[in-house]
């Protein structure tokens, strides 16, 4: 992967001056690049990573992991049922598995109840679905890389050392 | 001189004190420090090998190894230098594994000289080796490197030293504290010499996995290197380690089996800890060694572009992570010029007077802080400069 990928994906506030000098390359390419990689659609979008742990004073979402089990489409697979699913906005995440199931299906809501009646109201009876199973996340240590529940460990090598 | 209250060790008393100590005390009373001092990598040790040294805690392997360190390690280590130099070591009687290199270089410093032998030191160098040259008893012989000269060893001046008698040499490339590595057209030049003098040459090649713009080569893969290389490297650095104190020696059985007996006398063995935690780091690390290489290439590209736009003139190092940083153009002896950018903007760098006599004109920058870091000490060094106009 380009290493302007690699920099952007770790930090998304990289300074384009920074990276040119950073990997060696005027400053324009790398803003060509960048540019380039968003037309493409390369580059999504920038965005910050909450944690939410740490905002304790708010109603925290709720999460779910919703196992789904499916009746493939002649010619379409899983792709269209998986397409009805994903459009919702409720739905974060949707990826076709192998295993014993075949979507994996990850819904967040403000609460317990909206999450359970988004399942049993909206994807359980959807045609070719067959079936569900519903985990509530109880507890995030560890998010996409990121360590969720402790705090940097403090740096506690000497200031000088030869 | 007024004699001492107990009379203690007059060849210890005359040691000059590290160039570092004086510094370091003074960086302790501060908060907010920025430092660009530390000579170690600021990654913690990958998770899977902390991971294994807990698990081998937790089965009770607790005691101590023999002498010479596990045998699995040292035969990995075998393996290992086999694979990068083409040379065979005896993972029996040629490798010790040691506390860190520097018992290393002490163990085998004592091994080979007999009073008053000379010792080359080049120049600048790691604040321990002449130190510890003279701990053994020889006499260690300073030879400068010089800025026209990339800070490189001018293998003319070895060969002069070498006219005039030197028992061995003290070589380490990627070069704490210039970041100056070798080609392999210039190891070749030094080969021939340490060939022709029949040199013998102690090789601490720990920075090796951190050379960034072409392969390391190691001393010991020229032809009938074996005989007169005695090759030291170990965990700390490329697999960041440095608390783990593993560092170990090849060299000729003879020489490994005298190092072994003051190894055995004094330290009797490295931690079975870190001993287990060095067989992993062998075993499934050099993935990571990769990933930190590459953030710190990047970091030292970003700090060497800085440096000479704010006006430090900076050569491009090709290992380790430091850059030498000439501060000529603020016209302040180093040691004034770190403790004023100390005291005046909280960052941290070392005075090249640490590391050679001919170093005021040089500070120490390491680049084993994170980029933010970086920038934000760079920032303030910007300002810095601009005042002292």
């Amino acid at each position: 992967m380009d290493e302007i990928l690699e920099i952007l994906q770790n930090n998304a506030k990289a300074d384009s001056k920074d990276m040119a000098k950073q990997l060696n390359l005027p400053e324009q390419e790398v803003k060509k690049r960048i540019m380039e990689y968003e037309k493409k659609g390369v580059i999504i979008k920038y965005k910050a990573i909450i944690n939410k742990e740490l905002l304790t004073d708010e109603i925290q979402d709720v999460t779910a992991l919703i196992e789904v089990k499916v009746t493939p489409q002649k010619d379409k697979g899983f792709d269209s049922i998986a397409e009805r699913i994903y459009r919702f906005p409720e739905v974060v995440s949707c990826y076709l598995l192998s295993g014993g199931y075949d979507l994996l299906v990850i819904v967040r809501g403000p609460d317990l109840k909206t999450v359970s009646s988004f399942v049993s109201e909206k994807l359980a009876p959807m045609e070719n679905i067959n079936g569900t199973v519903t985990h509530f996340i109880l507890k995030k240590y560890k998010d996409d890389g990121d360590i969720l529940i402790s705090q940097h460990p403090k740096d506690t090598r000497p200031a000088v050392s030869a | 001189m007024k004699k001492n209250k107990y009379d203690l060790s007059k060849m210890i008393e005359a040691l000059p004190p590290s160039g570092i100590r004086e510094f370091f005390d003074l960086v302790l009373t501060m908060d907010d420090v920025v430092s660009l001092g530390v000579g170690e990598p600021d990654f913690p040790t990958p998770w899977h090998i902390c991971e294994s040294a807990i698990f081998s805690i937790e089965q009770g392997l607790t005691s101590y190894t023999s002498n010479k360190g596990m045998l699995d390690l040292r035969s990995k280590i075998a393996h290992k230098i086999q694979k990068k130099c083409g040379v065979a070591y005896d993972p029996e009687e040629e490798v010790l594994i040691t506390v860190g290199v520097s018992e290393a270089m002490d163990v085998v410093l004592r091994a080979i000289l007999n009073p008053g032998d000379r010792v080359a030191v080049i120049k600048p160098s790691y604040v321990s080796y002449s130190p510890c040259v003279i701990m053994a008893g020889g006499v260690p012989v300073e030879i400068e490197c010089f800025p026209e000269n990339g800070f490189k060893l001018d293998p003319s001046d070895l060969e002069k030293e070498c006219k005039k008698g030197l028992k061995a040499l003290l070589l380490n490339y990627p070069c704490n504290p210039t970041g100056v590595s070798y080609t392999e057209e210039e190891l070749k030049t030094i080969a021939q010499i340490i060939k022709n003098y029949h040199l013998l040459t102690l090789s601490d090649e720990i920075y090796d996995s951190l050379t960034y713009d072409f392969e390391h080569t190691p001393l010991l893969s020229f032809p009938d290197m074996k005989e007169l290389v005695i090759y030291l490297n170990g965990f700390s650095k490329g697999y960041a380690m440095t608390g783990w104190r593993i560092g170990y020696v090849a060299a000729p059985r003879e020489i490994t089996g005298l190092a072994n007996k003051i190894h055995q006398y004094t330290m009797l063995c490295a931690p079975i800890m870190g001993q287990f935690a060095a067989v992993e780091a062998l075993r499934n690390g050099e993935s990571e060694v990769e990933v930190m290489k590459k953030e710190y290439k990047r970091r030292r590209n970003f700090l060497v572009s800085r440096l000479n736009e704010m006006g430090l003139k900076t050569f491009m190092p090709s290992g380790a992570f430091y850059t030498y940083s000439q501060i000529s153009s603020t016209k302040l002896h180093a040691k004034v010029f770190a403790k004023d950018l100390l005291m005046k903007k909280r960052v941290a760098v070392v005075p090249g007077t640490a590391f050679s006599e001919k170093g005021d004109q040089y500070i120490r920058i390491s680049y084993a802080s994170s980029f933010e870091n970086i920038k934000e000490a760079l920032f303030r060094m910007e300002d810095f400069l601009k005042e002292l106009k």
